[in-house]
Formats: structure tokens, C-alpha cells, sequence
């Protein structure tokens, strides 16, 4: 086991021409701790996703990646698809992008991809049906109902994902992430668009993705309510500065967050939502 | 068309005024338009005069014939729409729809049948065989362009290029290198794939339009190295004298060597016919229960996820580059198999068989058929070959009935004949997914 944090952030900018999306932004993402960006809104936040997912090369700066047995991937110099695959980074995005067409098992399945494609000998060997592919494809449907199971959506495993509910196609696409079998999880609101019953369901589905299956979680939220209650740790940005770094405490507190959040008032801006009502 | 106007209720007594003012408005716009266009096209007309020079003759008469149909057709049509509503679900009733999915793998298994027996049950009647021929060599095509446009979602508006490369291969090796039919089958299909992969290189970053434009001119510039590069092709002269196929090394001719003396069988050119219709079929038999196959592996799914969702896709590792030119390449292949039977069958080809038109109407068996779905393919193939054939006679209305077609079938069934896609996997029951949320190739740019 290694104890190095899941992901170094160093000296992270990000440019768009003239724009600085992300400036001089370093922190550390904790293993197997829930680690929350936040920030108005055009603070960076997506884009610093899209950096850490590849989608983005960054102009400058340094993402390391260390898995659990020590090896190390700098990410800012591997495709998007290597990233998933090789680093183990699964990511959601902030609009749903799910496989519309495709039954939720099949998002599931085309989420095991890698894994298939190997045992399938790059599809020769499936095409002629050899029985170590039958085997695989047994599994990969297991996993696909387990994590069906576990955000409840196995009753309608065979209905196409673009019929589901929106808050059910936010659940299934995070179902779909882990699928992946991740190393590092990155979920770009996760909660948004959600009640508040199905926040706090949110809330208990992360942490157990956490506690039961050490996976360490990189989240963006606007929703305090989901980020005060189980993040370990809490980023800030404001215009792509990084303005504080700390336990959910220290941040609530901290002044420079307070006055990034003008506008609203102190309370207001990060008690969680849960007591306002 | 206009917009419906609002239908006013029954029991107001100025609604049917109203209805009968709305009704005669649009009249009078149709009839407008009907004048606009056919006052050059009818109402005037040139002619050869006594003196050999052309002389302007007005027809008036049969314009305002036609803007009077125009008229009266519109404003009955009109007062009709507003007096009857028709139930949205008036085209394709939902009972139908589900006998329907029961029934096509019965259905598929009849017209299977029903192929195998074409040659028996029309063996005396060449045309229909050489028709049947033709179709079959389509729904190939179609099964190959399928592949591409179907299941990976990249529309190719060249895909007559794979099936050129696959013939001029054939022709070529076949001819030089005294090569066998089953030897350069393989080949001709191989170096179809390459010209796939080769397409599939520069267009990677490319999707909708602007890969239909790419595709497009790449297979007109396949179409133009082989009507230039004379010494290999023959340019627009062609290739002729291709060999035939053989039963295995069994000429079909009248000779003691020949296919018919050795099975004791009076000599008929019909053999070879019967022959050739076998092998196509084999062909795309064997194309079908590869796609069939495919759409249940890792590729088939990642193709229709490729489909679905591109960024998707990559953020989950699936290595898209490689996802498309295996497309790319496993739809040219298919292509080129066909294009070999091509050669072989006509013994004769040029660029002149390898036009645009021939990449349109495959991707129009394709798109009528249902994109992704085979046994849209079958039909679709099918009724547009048949339609061409059964029209022959009117010549010059095929083009007419073929648009009017179309249209009615963009209007209908939008997306297809057979418009449903079938899951790959299920867990308790295989549902077929409406072809609303399902999305075709796309034309309109990423997010």
C-alpha cells in the first residue's frame, strides 16, 4: 500500500488564449477520502476535471497519479482513453452522457470494455465463440447487476438509458463510471438536478464507495448540503485560483471563502442546505 | 405546408366560416405557388417552326389546369384536415408494431427459405435469376455499408470506392496471376480493408457532414485513379475478359471437362447462373452472421456506443481510433467481397460501374432499411431493386414513383422499415428500443 495521496495536483494553469481558466493550482487528493472542488461558477472547476481526465492538456503544471501498489502515471501526457484505461481515473460528466440508445446493462457491459476486448483475443477468438469469453462476458453482466443493485436500477436493466428519469440517469452514469473499475473518481455534479431525498441517497452511495471499495472520489458540487456532509476535504476556486484547502471546518469558516460567495451571506452560503429548510 | 391552424369547436357557429376562410386561403397560397412554378415550365414551351427556327407556343390552357388542380386539391385538402382529425398514432397502431417484432424472426426465417429456393422455383425464367442476382449483391453491400453507417453511427457517402477496389483486385490478380476465385476472394477483401483504413486515417476527427464530404471525395478519387492510371487499369476501356468462376476447378462449359459432363448433366448456361446466385448468397450469409456476431462483442457494442456517444466513450478507455477504422475496415471489407463477385460475375468491369450513384443508392437501402437493423437491409434492398425492375416499363416515371416513394417513407416511417434496435444482452427480456431514442448517424456537431 502505498501512502501517497491518489493524485498530486502541481502548479496545474490552464490557458484558452488570453483566458487563465486555471492558474498556479496545486493540491493534494487524499486516498480513499472524498475530496470536494468548489467555487462559483467559471471558476474552473470542470476544466481542471477535464485536465485530470485528459479531454484537456494543460499549459503548464504536473498530475501524478499513484495507484495503491506504488505505480505512478503522469497524466498530463497520456490520451483520454489511457487515462481511463490504464490510470484508472473514471470520470462523469455535468451533462449526463449516457449511451441513449443502449439498455442500461449494455452501458454497464461497453464500460467493461478493456477487459472484454482482451478476452474476446480482440474479437477473433469471440467471433469463433470460444468458451473463455462466454466466461468473461458471465462476469462482466454480474458486475453490471451488482451495480445496477446498488443504485437500484434493476428492475429496468433492460429499458434503454435514455427512457430512464434524470435523476436515475445521474445514478446509472456513476454506476456506469465504477464499471471501469477505477482507481480515482471524478463526478462533475453529481447531485445536481436531484431532490433532496436523493441527495442524501447520494451522500450514503458515495461514502459506501468509499468505505467498502476504497476508491478515492474527486467531486465537484454546488449542492452544500452534499459537500459540507461528506467531503474529508475541500478545495476552493475562485477565477482559477485556488483560495483555500482544508477540512470542511476550516473552510466554512475561512474569510476569502466568504467573500468569494458576495453576495450571499455567510450563513447562507455554506450551512448546509438540509437545515436551512 | 402550413401550420395546422387552430380547429375551432363544433358548436360555434362561426367556426365553420372560419374554417372555410382558412381552407380558402391556403388554396389561394397553393395556387399561387403552383403558378409561380409552372408558368415556365407549362405555360410556355419552344418548338421547331416551319422555317427550322424555334418559335415560343403558349399553353394557358393546360396552366390553369394545373393551378386550378393546385386549387381545388389544396382547399379540399384543407377543409378535410380541419373537419377530421386523424389520431396521432394513426400510421403505425402500437398492437401492430408488437406482432410485428414477434414475427420477424419467423419472417426472417421464410425469406431465408424462400431464397435458398429462388433458383429452383425460377429456374427457367434467366431474368428473374440475374434479378435476384442483382439483390442479392445489394443487401450485401448494404449489409457492409451497415457496418459503417448503422451500427458506428459515420456516415460514408463513398463506400462505392471499397466496392471498386474489391472488384479492380480481383480482376487484377485474377488476370495476372492466373489465381483462383477463393484465393483472391480473401485478397480482394483485404485490400479493400486497407483502402478502408486508409480513408479512416484523415477522417478520424471528422463526423456528420463533414465526414459525408470527405467520404464522398474520396470515392470519386478512387473512381478517378482508375479511369487515369491506364497501364494498370485500362482506364475507361476497363478490364474485360475476367475469368469466370469454376466449381471448384470445374469450368461451367459445354466442355468433358465441364461442370455439367462431369455430373452427367446436359450442358446449361443456367449452371453457371444458378452457381453464381449460390455463391452471393453464401456471401451475405456469411456477412450477416459476422455483423450479427459482432454486435455481440466488445467492437459491436463500442461501435454503437461510438454511435451514442463519442466523448462517452472515450472517458470510459475505449480507444476510439482503433473503434473507428475497425469499422472502417470491416465495412470495406465487406465491400470489396462484393465487389470481387461483381468482377466475377460480369467478367467485365470500368469505372464507369463505380459512380456516386452507386454509393447512394446503397446508403439509401441502408437508411430505408433502418439503420442498424439486417433485416431492413433485406427489405429494403429488395423493394428498391424490385420497384426499379417492376418499373422498367414506365421508364420515364421510375424516377417519379422512386421520389414519391421516398418521400412518403421520410414522412412515414422517418426512421426506416424496420426502425427498432434489438439489445445485444439482457438480463430477464430482450425489449426492442423505439427508434426515437436511439440516434442515427449524426449530422450535427459535437457538444
Amino acid at each position: 500500500m502505498s501512502a501517497a495521496p491518489v493524485l498530486k495536483v502541481e502548479h496545474l494553469t490552464m490557458r484558452f488564449g488570453g483566458l487563465t481558466a486555471v492558474s498556479e493550482l496545486s493540491f493534494d487528493a487524499g486516498r480513499r477520502e472524498i475530496t470536494a472542488l468548489i467555487g462559483p461558477n467559471g471558476a474552473g472547476k470542470t476544466t481542471l476535471f477535464n485536465c485530470i481526465t485528459g479531454f484537456y492538456k494543460p499549459t503548464v503544471g504536473r498530475l501524478l497519479l499513484t495507484h495503491s501498489d506504488g505505480e505512478t502515471f503522469l497524466l498530463e501526457r497520456l490520451p483520454e482513453f489511457r487515462i481511463a484505461k490504464e490510470a484508472r481515473v473514471a470520470r462523469t460528466f455535468q451533462n449526463v452522457r449516457l449511451f441513449a440508445g443502449m439498455t442500461l446493462l449494455e452501458n454497464l457491459i461497453v464500460a467493461q470494455h478493456n477487459k472484454l476486448m482482451a478476452a474476446s483475443g480482440f474479437t477473433v477468438l469471440g467471433l469463433l465463440g470460444s468458451p473463455s469469453y462466454a466466461r468473461t462476458e458471465r462476469s462482466a453482466i454480474d458486475k453490471a447487476r451488482y451495480w445496477l443493485d446498488r443504485v437500484g436500477l434493476t428492475d429496468r436493466a433492460d429499458d434503454p438509458a435514455g427512457a430512464l428519469p434524470y435523476g436515475a440517469q445521474r445514478r446509472l452514469e456513476v454506476a456506469r463510471a465504477m464499471c471501469t473499475d477505477p482507481v480515482l473518481l471524478c463526478l462533475d455534479e453529481p447531485a445536481a438536478g436531484l431532490n433532496n431525498r436523493e441527495s442524501a441517497e447520494l451522500n450514503g452511495f458515495l461514502r459506501a464507495i468509499r468505505d467498502e471499495h476504497g476508491i478515492s472520489i474527486l467531486l465537484i458540487e454546488h449542492d452544500m448540503g452534499v459537500v459540507m456532509e461528506i467531503s474529508d476535504r475541500i478545495v476552493v476556486l475562485d477565477y482559477g485560483i485556488k483560495i483555500a484547502d482544508g477540512a470542511p471546518a476550516e473552510v466554512r469558516n475561512d474569510p476569502s471563502v466568504i467573500a468569494a460567495y458576495l453576495g450571499v451571506s455567510d450563513e447562507e452560503a455554506l450551512t448546509p442546505q438540509a437545515e436551512r429548510m | 405546408m402550413s401550420d395546422p391552424s387552430p380547429t375551432p369547436s363544433a358548436d360555434h357557429p362561426a367556426g365553420e366560416r372560419d374554417d372555410l376562410l382558412a381552407a380558402l386561403k391556403e388554396a389561394v397560397v397553393a395556387a399561387a405557388i403552383a403558378f409561380g412554378l409552372f408558368a415556365l415550365l407549362i405555360g410556355i414551351r419552344t418548338e421547331q417552326g416551319p422555317s427550322g427556327a424555334l418559335v415560343i407556343v403558349t399553353r394557358f390552357g393546360a396552366l390553369a389546369g394545373f393551378v386550378a388542380a393546385a386549387f381545388v386539391g389544396r382547399f379540399i385538402f384543407a377543409i378535410a384536415r380541419h373537419r377530421f382529425t386523424v389520431p396521432a398514432n394513426f400510421i403505425v397502431l402500437p398492437a401492430i408494431r408488437k406482432s410485428a417484432a414477434a414475427f420477424s424472426p419467423y419472417f426472417a426465417l421464410a425469406l431465408l427459405i424462400f431464397a435458398l429456393l429462388v433458383p429452383i422455383l425460377f429456374y427457367r425464367n434467366n431474368y428473374l435469376l440475374d434479378l435476384a442476382i442483382l439483390i442479392v449483391t445489394y443487401i450485401m453491400l448494404g449489409f457492409g455499408l451497415n457496418i459503417v453507417v448503422g451500427l458506428a453511427g459515420l456516415l460514408d457517402l463513398g463506400y462505392v470506392a471499397f466496392y471498386a477496389v474489391g472488384a479492380y483486385s480481383y480482376a487484377l490478380i485474377a488476370q495476372d496471376f492466373g489465381l483462383s476465385f477463393w484465393v483472391c476472394l480473401p485478397l480482394a477483401g483485404i485490400f479493400a480493408a486497407f483502402a478502408g483504413l486508409l480513408l479512416g486515417f484523415p477522417v478520424l476527427r471528422l463526423r456528420g457532414d463533414y465526414l459525408a464530404i470527405v467520404t464522398l471525395g474520396f470515392g470519386e478519387i478512387i473512381r478517378l485513379v482508375l479511369l487515369n492510371w491506364q497501364n494498370l487499369t485500362g482506364g475507361p476501356n476497363g478490364i474485360s475478359g475476367i475469368p469466370r468462376p469454376s466449381f471448384f476447378g470445374l469450368p461451367f462449359n459445354s466442355s468433358a471437362h465441364g461442370f455439367a459432363a462431369t455430373f452427367g448433366l446436359h450442358y446449361s448456361p443456367t449452371h453457371r447462373v444458378v452457381f453464381l446466385y449460390y455463391l452471393i448468397l453464401a456471401l451475405a450469409l456469411v456477412t450477416n452472421w459476422v455483423t450479427l456476431r459482432l454486435r455481440r462483442l466488445p467492437i459491436g457494442r463500442a461501435w454503437e456506443a461510438l454511435r451514442e456517444d463519442e466523448i462517452a466513450c472515450r472517458a470510459l478507455g475505449i480507444n476510439t481510433t482503433t473503434t473507428k477504422l475497425t469499422a472502417f475496415a470491416m465495412g470495406a471489407m465487406f465491400g470489396g467481397f462484393a465487389g470481387a463477385f461483381f468482377a466475377t460475375r460480369q467478367s467485365f468491369i470500368s469505372p464507369e460501374s463505380f459512380t456516386f450513384s452507386e454509393s447512394a443508392l446503397v446508403l439509401a437501402i441502408v437508411v430505408l432499411g433502418g439503420m442498424g437493423s439486417q433485416l431492413g437491409v433485406v427489405l429494403a434492398a429488395t423493394v428498391m431493386l424490385g420497384g426499379f425492375e417492376l418499373f422498367r416499363e414506365f421508364d420515364q416515371y421510375r424516377m417519379l414513383v422512386f421520389g414519391a416513394a421516398m418521400v412518403a417513407i421520410v414522412i412515414y416511417r422517418p426512421r426506416g422499415l424496420v426502425a427498432t434496435r434489438t439489445p445485444s444482452v439482457s438480463l430477464r427480456q430482450r425489449k426492442d428500443i423505439p427508434a426515437d431514442i436511439v440516434r442515427g448517424a449524426r449530422t450535427e456537431s459535437p457538444a
